[in-house]
């Protein structure tokens, strides 16, 4: 294995890690709930089982995502934003994270960082599957197939 | 009062994963390409979160009320079955194709990248079709 030190960034990756884990950790103090994107946007795709008032908040947190790039952009221009998949392959990509988290409960942010961070056998079992899937996929497009 | 709490975490959430890298596809996966030039950074992202949300998740699980006097929902399942593993699997295999998970999908959309358009329309489109599966399983 060879460390690629060139894109290695050490401290604006644990300081946006910080961040992240800050806003989950506010999270489940104030508002109780855990702040897992896949579970936010997915519970707004089938309000019949919502509860009333169950949405707002899931829409509020949306589109804290969505500024967060014009908020980003009040304090230094935007880091490159590099996607070199295909459009067929983005819709693959899209299809299977959908559908993935949705039937394992979560995604890096509700398993990876909450569920690890509340010690859940549950999540850290997910957080190894996706992880090694990751790796595996990867692995497959870039050094087999090529 | 909880819309705008969830508002301002959201916020914060994706500054983080603008600031920590996380929001570029091509960083997300050469920290996935371990055979290639390995960028460890990502590791660095799970760690410094999972730092800061350690305590609090602890305090959390202890709680029957949140600070602000809203019902704690933690998830209360504790079975590894075969959905969990399953779909975590697809996940991280789309995870793999593009180096967009679902939050730096939305927030790369914030910023009007193309490709996240139709990464996260694709991804809504991936969760509908569960909901579909879900209530056609529930029938038969």
């Amino acid at each position: 294995m060879t460390i690629d030190w060139n894109n290695f960034t050490p401290w604006s990756s644990l300081l946006g890690g910080a961040l992240i884990g800050a806003a989950a950790g506010m999270f489940i103090l104030l508002n109780g709930r855990i702040a897992g994107i896949s579970g936010v946007l997915g519970g707004l795709l089938r309000p019949a089982s919502l509860a009333p008032g169950d949405s707002g908040w899931r829409v509020a947190f949306v589109l804290g995502l969505l500024v967060a790039p014009l908020v980003y952009l009040l304090f230094a221009a935007w880091p490159a934003v590099v996607v070199d998949a295909s459009y067929g392959a983005l819709v693959l990509a899209g299809l299977l994270v959908g559908v993935g988290t949705r039937y394992g409960a979560g995604c890096t942010s509700g398993h990876g960082v909450c569920g690890i961070s509340r010690l859940s056998p549950r999540s850290l079992a997910a957080t190894a599957c996706f992880m090694a899937a990751g790796f595996a996929t990867v692995y497959a497009v870039r050094h087999l197939f090529v | 009062m909880f819309a705008f709490l969830s508002f301002g975490v959201g916020l914060v959430f994706g500054l983080g994963l603008i600031v920590s890298g996380m929001a570029n596809p091509a960083k997300v996966l050469g920290f996935l390409d371990l055979a290639g030039p390995w960028d460890p950074s990502l590791a660095l992202v799970m760690a410094g979160a999972i730092a800061v949300a350690f305590l609090p998740f602890q305090w959390a699980k202890r709680q029957k009320m949140s600070l602000l006097g809203a019902p704690m929902q933690l998830p209360t399942s504790t079975r590894l079955d075969r959905r969990l593993v399953l779909g975590s699997v697809l996940f991280g295999a789309g995870w793999g194709v593009a180096g967009f998970c679902p939050g730096p999908g939305l927030v790369a959309l914030g910023m009007g990248v193309p490709q996240a358009y139709v990464f996260v329309l694709a991804m809504l489109a991936g969760m509908l079709l569960f909901e579909g599966l879900e209530r056609w399983r529930a029938k038969t």
